[in-house]
């Protein structure tokens, strides 16, 4: 059996998605740029999926949703066009995101840092929730923008994102939210949580990679970060990408069609593999589960390194996650980990299982007997658990 | 940059077949407890390197022989990935059967030789070679347990790179030798700051005394420190700007002031330019010389041709 829990990460194309992507390939090749059959056969495709992408957060018409080649790029296009009318011309000199960020708006904000802006960093509660409250705190009138995710990818952490709309809307402040993790898991609605702007990810929800989008409210529209051919009505050029949008449409309305199955029947796959995970001596769970989305588990095994656990895992063909791979060259603990303040031996033990509405009861089963399996063997290696002789002195 | 750096790749499949084969089932994965060492006859002990917040932690267990320092059993537990489970296991088995005393010579590189699938390939990728420097330090520790000793009385050199186990004397020996100025150029050099690259600035996995960027840094003030000290006897055309300045007037201060101030009069120095080949040196007359029509012939004259004659045949005097 091969078993995928990394959803968080990246989803499997839905079939129906796929379908309606394949004429695009080898029959409706057009440019919708051009002038001719070939063009003309890709519009009302585009249309109707950019109509299914844009109910799927209940934009209004006159907003502008634009297509992007992924979440990076939504992100990075907010800031930095944020800086350009804002910071660089003065009129402004700070922005606040979360120190939990994804790195796509954490790196950018660094590297705006190194520019001159001015960042605040919030920090999360020991649930690894930002508090709205901390929002207010830190807004001054030179604050051009707040943008804090909805959903949080480590843990599966809901941010009160309406309350922190209505902070920024009265504080009259530019609001964004990294909205990756949020589509096909929480409602998701613009108008009713003062978003200015949005970012999305088709491959998060059972769409293909390399599209993703970037909503702006209407009057809000952005300085273009890529110029050229003036596609996108000027905001974003380049020639569309016809199947990733057809998908990405297709995509979207599947997952909202899903919301309810995914928020009880994936919820329950999720809590039976938590509960059972919990049995094991020594384990813990970071977010309570009312507080988080009903795909995510971030849980430490005590005594057990995450990049050992994913190793045993791997070799049963099961795919999960750990934020503390020691490869990397960084200090390397798992942010969240760390932002919680979770127990300093605890930080690099911390295994991430996302699910989605493919998983299987079959699947979750089979997942609790190998982990059960990996905590046994792995902690008979560990250290932690470890015969000590009496007057033994501990640690270095 | 390459197609392997741009697209990269999982680090497991950079592991050799030994390692893969050692973290799937240890061979020396366990414990010694007092009555198994009493039963040997052997003294127990038992040492621990790392911690769990950092991300890697090993035990070793030796059963130690006290007539012969040989090591009868050795066994390891560890908190950490794959390569260090595998790193200390290798290291246990490296350790049986030797004394003490030959244990302790066993480096970090050794560990990593002896998980090698063919001599010539790495067991390891570069960034996890920092798992078996802890295998290492680990037998120090058990070593110095074993003789009552301080854990630093094994380690005669300072090691900067403990992956690559390059010590302060041979990069700072390397750096001078060579005159090297990067980063990139010691690694090159020396395979320092090749692997975890820890040691390379502060805020890598571990922190150090010493980091590489100090080296150079050390290095870089020691030039500008023997430049200043051997500034004056450099040529003109090589000195900096203040030396420059000083050398100008120290020859002023030896040979033309005396002359001026005995006539009531001075010099100061405004500025030195470079102008294409030439040094123009702009001078203002002070006291009893402004004014002196010797300033602008005579006097001038000779203030040149000394600074020429001492500094610099390219040296123009210009009076403002």
């Amino acid at each position: 059996m091969r078993v995928y829990l990394d959803n968080n990460a990246t989803t499997i194309v839905d079939p129906h998605v796929y379908e309606v992507m394949e004429p695009f390939f080898v029959q409706k090749y057009g440019n919708p740029n051009s002038l001719h059959q070939f063009a003309s056969d890709t519009h009302k495709p585009l249309k109707e999926a950019m109509q299914k992408i844009y109910a799927g957060i209940n934009a209004k018409n006159e907003d502008s949703v634009v297509i992007t080649s992924c979440a990076t790029e939504s992100n990075n296009w907010v800031l930095k066009s944020i800086y350009f009318e804002y910071i660089l011309t003065g009129r402004k000199n700070h922005i606040i995101i979360s120190e939990v960020e994804h790195p796509s708006i954490i790196a950018t904000a660094k590297f705006l840092e190194s520019k001159g802006c001015k960042v605040t960093y919030l920090p999360i509660n020991s649930e690894g929730i930002v508090e709205a409250h901390t929002v207010r705190d830190f807004i001054t009138d030179k604050t051009a923008l707040v943008s804090i995710m909805w959903v949080n990818n480590e843990t599966g952490a809901i941010f009160p994102i309406e309350e922190i709309g209505e902070i920024c809307s009265a504080k009259g402040v530019l609001f964004h939210t990294d909205a990756v993790q949020a589509i096909g898991k929480v409602p998701v609605n613009v108008q009713r949580a003062n978003i200015d702007y949005l970012t999305m990810s088709a491959h998060k929800f059972h769409g293909p990679k390399g599209v993703g989008a970037l909503y702006m409210k209407k009057g809000k529209e952005l300085t273009p970060l890529l110029h050229g051919g003036a596609q996108m009505n000027g905001l974003r050029s380049g020639t569309l990408n016809v199947a990733g949008i057809v998908g990405m449409g297709k995509a979207m309305e599947q997952s909202i069609d899903a919301l309810d199955f995914e928020i009880s029947e994936v919820k329950e796959l999720r809590d039976t593999l938590e509960d059972a995970l919990l049995e094991i001596p020594d384990t813990f769970v970071v977010t309570p589960r009312a507080k988080r989305a009903a795909n995510t588990i971030l849980i430490s095994f005590r005594g057990i390194e995450g990049e050992a656990m994913l190793w045993d895992l791997n070799r049963a063909n099961i795919a999960a996650s750990t934020g503390s791979a020691c490869a990397s060259e960084d200090l390397e603990s798992n942010p969240v980990m760390e932002a919680i303040g979770a127990e300093a031996d605890l930080a690099h033990t911390a295994i991430r299982f996302s699910l989605s509405r493919y998983t299987t009861k079959e699947e979750i089963d089979y997942t609790i007997e190998v982990v059960k399996n990996a905590v046994d063997r792995l902690r008979a290696i560990s250290s932690s658990y470890a015969y000590a002789p009496e007057g033994h002195e501990s640690k270095l | 940059m390459g197609i392997d750096s741009l697209i990269g790749g999982t680090i497991w499949d950079q592991y050799s077949d030994k390692v893969t084969c050692l973290m799937n089932n240890p061979q020396n994965m366990g414990e010694i407890t007092q009555e198994q060492a009493d039963a040997m006859g052997a003294k127990l002990i038992v040492a621990d390197f790392g911690a769990e917040s950092c991300g890697d932690a090993v035990r070793l267990y030796w059963a130690v022989d006290p007539k012969t320092d040989v090591i009868l059993e050795s066994k390891f537990k560890s908190f950490g990935c794959g390569t260090a489970i595998a790193s200390s296991d290798t290291m246990a088995e490296l350790c049986k059967g030797k004394t003490v005393d030959e244990a302790v010579k066993i480096t970090n590189i050794d560990v990593e030789k002896a998980m090698r699938d063919t001599p010539d390939v790495p067991a390891v990728p570069p960034q996890k070679m920092h798992c078996s420097v802890m295998a290492y330090d680990v037998i120090k520790k058990a070593a110095a347990l074993y003789k009552g000793v301080d854990i630093e009385s094994f380690e005669h050199e300072v090691i900067v790179c403990e992956c690559a186990r390059v010590s302060l004397s041979t990069l700072r020996e390397v750096i001078r030798l060579n005159d090297l100025t990067s980063i990139e150029q010691i690694t090159d050099y020396t395979k320092a700051g090749a692997f975890c690259k820890s040691c390379i600035r502060p805020g890598g996995h571990e922190a150090k005394d010493i980091y590489l960027v100090d080296l150079l840094e050390e290095y870089e003030k020691e030039k500008l420190a023997k430049q200043a000290d051997s500034g004056y006897d450099a040529p003109f055309a090589q000195m900096t700007i203040v030396q420059r300045l000083k050398a100008v007037e120290k020859v002023i201060d030896d040979n033309i002031r005396q002359m001026l101030v005995m006539d009531g009069g001075n010099i100061e120095i405004l500025d030195i330019k470079e102008n294409g080949a030439n040094f123009d040196i702009y001078i203002r007359y002070l006291g009893a010389c402004s004014g002196c029509a010797s300033s602008s012939t005579g006097t001038l004259f000779a203030i040149e041709s000394i600074l020429k004659e001492k500094l610099d045949q390219n040296i123009r005097v210009i009076p403002l």
